[in-house]
């Protein structure tokens, strides 16, 4: 061992600890995340597991674009031409049978993609251990969660410093494969120890409860031990419960309320050693934890929420942009159409002997294609739009407003039901603009959000602006069309720097609706103002926008606005 | 093949296992929607149910695995029961249960042209689809929600005639396709459209189990069953076998199930106090009331059995209103208790 002092926790370590289990239950615990940027860590940790594994045990490189046939195997288009029979391929899972699928830039990979590997790694049938590389920096860039939740380990990289700790021999992890099978089942205390322990870091899957165990076994197995030990259970949940946790349990409560008098001692002795257990385990859970971990992780999964929810309907936003592929119909090769080559071959291969027979020449072409059988792609742009509710939130006005505003939301996502969009909701108030809805079509998450809706405070107009025309873009980017909404009475107090002042307030909102102006988004302006100012309507000519004044803002009128504004719909 | 984890060994679940178990006794229910974490074994659960159903009996060498009674002459022109001069063979076949991955094509799900086929014998056929395979079966989607609305619309049409029409490629295909269709989803990442969550018999909904006893238990069968598959498998099998003869006595009594108008009248003004969309919500309340009634081995619906199903049965063909925060399910409750308890 190296010089790391007992007790303190070294994750290169750890790492290798979860690379000698996974060898020595592939099939159990699946696989690991391994999040981290190419570089010596990630390929010494690879080249680590890859000692550990049996001799001759395949192990495949899957590009995170992989398609369907290559994934999960087919009839083999060249081989069966050349040969005029049927020719089956193997797809990579098959061929990686007792093996290790190395799936590359995992976080990049399709929804579909990781749902087909998934229900692979769900199969009886198939029997392999999946390391997905994670190549994310952004907190919304990671393994689709249908695949990392199907994996035991998740292991993050990016700054551990490999060391030269010694791993187990490839033999003494054959022992420990063997050994596997004779590790006596846990008992009861045990089982409701982990399950107590990830209860307590809010890890409701009861999948991760199994692996926890399972990783415990493959570490008795490892030790050459006939029981699950306790160092094993610890090692186990924090390899399996750490990178899982959503929150940290509250720190040591007191006591809880007095025993019950007349308990038999034995079952009281028990319970208190099932609960001594369970809070070693969440000691050693929490000391895997990083620090200011509860910070992190409450960051973490508002980000990660906000942007599933706005993955949410299945819409890919790669393919988004190019339209959903609506299959190929007959036509002529143009520049600028893509040729489907694979419905091409289909539409030719029913004529093939025909043609053959027919051939005024005798010709050495295995497929006889003419143009007829010219197959084009054709894609369906999808017309989805986003509609952002910009809401003033500032002033003594704020809280009707906004409560009508909330009620425009909900109508309008009431009828993005049918018409497919989607609905955000920016409120403004004070020093800063804050996305208080991400753009979704979910009720159930509009409604909480917007639950908690505070008003109040000075009025920042060039910061609402700006955050609007942000999202707007990055909407676009996602291949949606944007529409604002903006809700407020025109009167901006507060600077893009935050500080509070009227003359340059305007100034900079000016600017900012210039800025949003040029980027051709369309938008309205719903001036709330109780007597119609002209200020309002200029910077509604600044942004471009159409100026609405609606006096008396209701919830019903504003959406009448909006659905007469709105970008046609599909 | 490695042995199914056994519908008796699931812990808790019990509305889950309950409508599953009504959606397998009459398939004309139209299905089960199943909404739920992630991880709260939906799948475990219907394929334990599959691989507990009696076998089908099928026109042996039949693609579709039609059924020799319902189907015969109604099938494709390959199938047996057709091209022979009347006589053919049956074989037993498991209940088949059929994934649908989410980025499945279109080709897939419908079927295509036989590719292999038609390069190596120049011959036009048709290569079944899932909706075949999943005929007289279960169709499993995994999150529904966000599956792409042109398959969506498909397997609906499929689903509400029995019968899949290919009309493609030069083919002209029409087979029958009857399922049920089972499907689960997060309301969290995307809402279903109502026409969608319609067409569906029963809704429920899967929680994780939060009581630590359960979750212990959760664990222990899992990990009983990972250690020794077929022991675990024979452990189960008196109980699961028990569940299969109920469940078959209960398909071959359902019919003679009878239901008092008073029963229909109390069905009828239930759906007019909670506001229910259209008559299906009535008309799925009685047939689940009378396959649950046979179920539970009555010969009668009675208010009881009403009741049990009443919330899977309605619960996601209220009318929503996006200002009013209160779910379905209270308000059916509710509806419920004023009408029966008064």
């Amino acid at each position: 061992m190296s010089a790391v002092e007992p007790g303190a926790l070294d994750p290169w370590s750890d790492a290798l600890s979860a690379a000698a289990l996974l060898s020595i239950d592939p099939v159990g615990l699946k696989g690991v995340v391994l999040r981290s940027p190419p570089g010596p860590a990630r390929d010494a940790w690879l080249a680590a597991f890859k000692r550990g594994l049996p001799a001759h045990a395949p192990i495949r490189r899957a590009p995170s674009h992989i398609d369907d046939e290559r994934l999960l195997g087919g009839l083999d288009l060249a081989a069966t031409l050349a040969s005029g029979r049927p020719v089956a391929s193997r797809g990579l899972l098959q061929e990686c049978q007792d093996g290790v699928v190395v799936l590359a830039m995992a976080e990049r990979c399709t929804p579909a993609t990781g749902a087909r590997i998934a229900a692979a790694l769900d199969a009886e049938a198939l029997r392999f251990s999946l390391i997905a590389l994670d190549e994310g920096v952004e907190p919304n860039e990671e393994v689709p969660a249908v695949l990392s939740d199907r994996l035991a380990f998740t292991l993050d990289l990016a700054d551990v410093r490999p060391s030269d700790l010694a791993s187990p021999t490839a033999e003494a992890l054959q022992i420990a494969r063997d050994q596997l099978a004779l590790v006596a089942p846990p008992d009861e205390q045990m089982l409701e120890e982990i399950c107590r322990v990830s209860t307590a870091f809010g890890v409701v899957a009861v999948r991760a409860a199994l692996f926890t165990l399972r990783a415990a076994r493959a570490s008795a197995a490892l030790a050459g031990r006939k029981r699950i030990a306790e160092e094993d259970l610890l090692l186990a949940a924090r390899l399996v419960l750490a990178p899982r946790a959503q929150f940290a349990p509250p720190e040591q409560e007191p006591a809880p309320s007095a025993p019950e008098e007349d308990q038999a001692t034995t079952e009281h002795d028990e319970a208190t050693a099932t609960e001594a257990g369970a809070d070693r385990l969440v000691e050693a859970v929490q000391s895997a934890l990083p620090e200011a971990f509860l910070e992190q992780v409450l960051k973490r999964n508002a980000e990660r929420r906000a942007v599933a929810r706005a993955r949410g309907s299945g819409a890919i936003a790669k393919s988004a942009r190019r339209g959903r592929p609506l299959g190929a119909r007959a036509g002529t090769l143009r520049s600028g159409e893509r040729l489907d080559l694979i419905a091409t071959l289909r539409a030719a291969a029913p004529w093939q002997p025909l043609r053959r027979r027919d051939a005024s020449a005798p010709t050495t072409a295995l497929v006889l294609v003419r143009r007829g059988d010219f197959r084009i792609r054709r894609f369906a742009q999808r017309l989805e739009s986003t509609i952002i509710v910009v809401v003033d939130a500032s002033g003594s006005a704020a809280l009707q407003r906004l409560a009508e505003a909330k009620g425009a939301v909900e109508t309008l996502l009431a009828d993005a039901y049918v018409s497919r969009a989607r609905v955000a909701l920016i409120a403004f108030r004070n020093v800063d603009a804050e996305i208080l809805l991400p753009p979704t079509r979910s009720l159930s998450r509009a409604k909480r959000a917007l639950a908690g809706l505070p008003g109040g405070g000075a009025t920042p107009l060039p910061a609402a602006i700006d955050a609007a025309s942000a999202l707007a873009q990055s909407e676009r980017a996602k291949g949606r069309t944007p529409f604002i909404v903006l809700l407020t009475d025109g009167r901006g107090n507060v600077a893009r720097d935050g500080a509070l002042g009227r003359a340059q307030g305007e100034i900079d909102a000016i600017a900012s609706a210039r800025a949003l102006r040029a980027t051709g988004v369309s938008s309205v302006l719903i001036d709330t103002s109780p007597r119609v100012r002209p200020g309002a309507s200029a910077l509604a000519n600044e942004m471009g926008a159409v100026y609405a004044p609606l006096p008396f803002v209701e919830a019903g009128a504003v959406a009448e606005v909006v659905r007469a504004h709105a970008p046609a719909r599909r | 093949m490695r042995a199914t984890f056994p519908f008796s060994a699931i812990v808790g679940q019990d509305d889950m296992k309950r409508a599953l178990l009504i959606a397998a006794i009459d398939p004309g229910i139209g299905g089960v929607m199943v909404f739920g974490d992630r991880g709260t074994g939906k799948s475990t659960a219907v394929r334990a149910l599959a691989a507990l159903l009696p076998p089908i009996r099928a026109v042996k060498g039949c693609a579709y695995h039609c059924d020799p009674d319902i189907d015969k002459g109604a099938c494709t022109v390959d199938c047996p029961s057709r091209s022979g001069a009347g006589a053919f063979e049956t074989e037993d076949l498991p209940t088949p249960v059929v994934d649908l991955p989410l980025g499945a094509t279109e080709d897939r799900v419908v079927g295509a042209l036989d590719l292999e086929q038609a390069l190596t014998r120049g011959e036009k056929r048709f290569e079944p689809g899932l909706l075949a395979r999943a005929h007289r079966g279960f169709l499993y989607i995994d999150e529904v929600n966000l599956l792409e609305d042109h398959l969506v619309d498909l397997l609906l049409d499929v689903a509400a005639s029995g019968e899949n029409v290919v009309e493609r490629e030069g083919l002209s295909v029409r087979h029958p396709a009857r399922f049920v269709l089972i499907g689960s989803g997060n309301p969290e990442e995307g809402e279903l459209r109502p026409q969608l969550l319609d067409r569906f018999g029963l809704s429920v909904d899967v929680r994780t189990p939060t009581a630590i006893a359960d979750r212990v238990a959760v664990v222990r069968q899992r990990d009983a069953f990972d250690r020794d598959p077929k022991a675990f498998v024979a452990a189960w099998a008196k109980k699961d076998a028990a569940i299969r003869d109920r469940l078959v006595e209960a398909r071959a009594a359902r019919r003679e199930v009878s239901v008092p108008d008073s029963i229909i009248e109390h069905a009828a003004a239930l759906c007019v106090k909670i506001g229910s969309d259209g008559l299906r919500g009535e008309l799925t309340l009685i047939r689940a009331a009378r396959a649950y009634a046979a179920l539970e081995e009555a010969d009668t619906v009675t208010l009881a059995h009403l009741r049990a199903v009443a919330l899977p049965s309605l619960q996601h063909r209220l009318r929503r209103n996006p200002l009013d925060d209160v779910g379905s399910a209270p308000r059916i409750e509710r509806a419920l208790a004023e009408m029966f308890d008064a």
